[in-house]
């Protein structure tokens, strides 16, 4: 027990800062970050600074399907509508929808997973329900739901509020799976730990050591899962709303705005060229970052 | 290995029944009762057998009962009647479509084919994409082609098929004028001339689900093939000095394509459902359109019963995918 004079070591980096340094050696996903951070610049800024005047409807009518001008950066649609202004709320919409259901996925697939994974009676019921939910024909399932229950819901909330709270409790109750099964692997793995068991013997309760010891463990595998859920939610609201089963006309969504191009792809195809870029470089930059993430969470490749 | 095919048939009859549960009882608690909803168009008499094959009146689990009876021995009761001139089904109400009166498995009958041409051609043409793609980029694991093949499949992966498929009709049909921009469902293959029409409309629908499956089936082979290439018999077989194409082809191949047949076992249910969209892109009449024309139209026994083909290709694919698992990998079969 004496105190050697240990040779100085190196001071330590702290951990957000490694797995900082780590995801920068990753080009990809720090190139999806930028990207990311540009869009959502896009939707969030850019309807406060670019503010089309407002039109009278016989004003809007001489305006109709415009191609690129100062005035209009992107042209008009058939309506007279600023494009430029259409996609920025659309961005809105999309990317809030994406959020929102990946939150509603990872709470429900975290609950479970962890419920599974330490309550070892729930563990075979639990899982059998995910394998349940996996084998549901997601997309006919989704379009179902969204033609059977919007009305009503429309009702209670208004169209809008209606279709937004639909759609994602729709898509976020549909995609908790895969966290789910992820989350229970590795609480199957952590509850087996001794620091877990010491905190057992001395008489922590289940809560206490679920949410004290074992969630900050699962927090890195969540973290990719929701990253890439975002962007499998993204994915899932265009395709419902490209379908014409999403939002009403006037709230639109990028998945909205391409559907509302198709009919004029001859003549105008950069109408959905724009929505489909958006849709499509997100997707990409959230996927990139996932990988980034991946590898930057985990330890045994950090620092290597 | 029958126990364990037995095991996993019996498994998959509880996860039938909780699926057609579930879309039952989805149609069956939406608002409006769906008897109300019956067009009035239909004559009086053929609304009261619908009312009573579906058993409106009874308890939930009554109808859901009645429902499966309908699903699961009526129609199949029917279909074998109609092959063998048998009487199984007795004359007993079917499942009818509200938009055209007429058996909604007619109606399915009718336009599987065509799903199947273009799903089946593309998701053919995909694998034969995937597969030299991952093995390529896994033999010659960070070079220029890996590179390129993980940029490929990444933005396969993200790129959602409504956006590629719009943008194949833009460049090849709209600005080219190579091929048409509308699936014909009417035109029947007779001669050369036709033949090379059905090809040439089948091109942008296939190309458009080929890239998105080749996508994600090459970073599996790839990544099965990276696990290989590392073991010792792959060590072995160089040592013994096999060329390096017997090697690649045979050794590492082999032992890797097997997580990689499941995937693609797997993949097959889900690119019925990722049809819908590029079915209703192209027009192609097959059952994703048929899904949707049935949603616009409020048809509830025909979405019902569609959702739950779905549910069924699904669940029967991943039956088939466990399965030669089993098959392929011994070590599978003692879990």
């Amino acid at each position: 027990m004496t105190d050697a004079p240990a040779a100085p070591a190196p001071r330590p980096r702290s951990q957000s800062r490694a797995i900082w340094d780590q995801f920068r050696t990753h080009k990809g996903a720090l190139f999806g970050l930028i990207v990311l951070c540009l869009l959502v610049l896009f939707v969030v800024i850019g309807p406060l600074v670019w503010q089309p005047e407002k039109l009278r409807v016989a004003e809007a009518l001489k305006v109709r399907n415009l191609g690129p001008s100062w005035r209009f950066p992107l042209g008009t649609d058939q309506l007279g509508r600023d494009m430029l202004y259409r996609m920025m709320q659309a961005g809105k919409v999309s990317l809030a929808v994406g959020f929102i259901a990946m939150m509603i996925a990872i709470v429900v697939g975290t609950t479970i997973g962890v419920l599974a994974g330490y309550f070892r009676r729930l563990d075979g019921p639990l899982m059998r329900l995910t394998d349940m939910f996996l084998a549901l024909p997601l997309v006919p399932l989704l379009l179902v739901l969204v033609m059977l229950f919007r009305d009503r819901i429309a009702g209670y909330l208004g169209p809008e509020m209606g279709a937004f709270v639909l759609i994602v409790f729709a898509i976020g109750i549909t995609s908790w799976m895969q966290a789910a099964r992820i989350v229970r692997g590795e609480v199957l793995a952590l509850r087996e730990r001794e620091y877990v068991l010491a905190a057992r013997s001395i008489g922590a309760a289940p809560r206490r050591i679920i949410f004290r010891h074992i969630l900050p463990n699962v927090i890195s595998p969540v973290m990719v899962a929701a990253t890439l859920g975002v962007a499998e939610a993204i994915i899932t609201e265009s395709v419902l709303s490209f379908l014409g089963l999403g939002f009403p006309p006037d709230f639109p969504t990028w998945g909205r705005l391409l559907n509302d191009g198709l009919q004029y792809m001859q003549l105008y195809p950069e109408r959905m060229l724009w929505p489909g870029l958006a849709i499509s470089l997100t997707v990409l930059a959230v996927n990139y970052i996932g990988d980034g993430l991946r590898d930057a969470l985990d330890p045994r490749i950090r620092g290597r | 290995m029958l126990t364990f095919t037995l095991r996993r048939l019996l498994l998959a009859i509880p996860t039938l029944l909780f699926i057609s549960l579930v879309i039952f009882l989805l149609v069956d608690l939406a608002p409006g009762s769906p008897m109300s909803e019956i067009p009035l168009t239909v004559p009086p008499e053929v609304r009261q057998k619908m009312i009573e094959a579906m058993g409106a009146d009874q308890p939930v689990l009554v109808r859901y009962v009645l429902w499966l009876r309908q699903f699961f021995w009526v129609e199949p009761a029917t279909l074998i009647d109609g092959w063998f001139g048998t009487s199984l089904a007795g004359g007993e109400q079917r499942i009818l479509s509200w938009q055209t009166r007429s058996p909604v498995f007619t109606m399915i009958g009718q336009r599987i084919p065509q799903t199947i041409t273009v799903v089946g051609t593309a998701y053919l043409l995909g694998v034969m994409i995937a597969l030299p793609i991952g093995i390529y980029s896994a033999y010659r694991q960070y070079s220029l082609f890996d590179q390129a093949g993980t940029l490929f499949a990444m933005i396969g992966f993200s790129v959602p098929t409504f956006f590629t498929g719009t943008l194949l009709i833009i460049v090849f049909s709209v600005w080219l004028g190579w091929f048409p921009t509308k699936y014909d469902t009417t035109l029947s293959v007779t001669d050369w001339n036709s033949f090379v029409q059905q090809i040439r409309q089948m091109a942008l629908p296939v190309l458009t689900l080929a890239l998105a499956n080749a996508a994600a089936i090459s970073r599996y082979m790839r990544s099965s093939m990276l696990d290989n290439m590392g073991q010792d018999y792959v060590r072995t077989a160089r040592a013994k000095g096999m060329s390096e194409r017997t090697v690649v082809l045979k050794h590492v191949l082999r032992n890797s394509l097997i997580p990689v047949v499941t995937v693609i076992a797997l993949g097959i249910p889900a690119i019925f459902g990722g049809a819908i969209i590029t079915e209703n892109l192209f027009g192609v009449n097959g059952i994703g359109a048929a899904l949707i024309l049935a949603i616009h139209a409020n048809d509830l026994p025909t979405v019902q019963t569609l959702a739950f083909i779905f549910a069924v290709l699904i669940v029967v694919f991943n039956l088939i995918a466990d399965i030669l698992y089993g098959l392929l990998d011994p070590r599978i079969r003692y879990d």
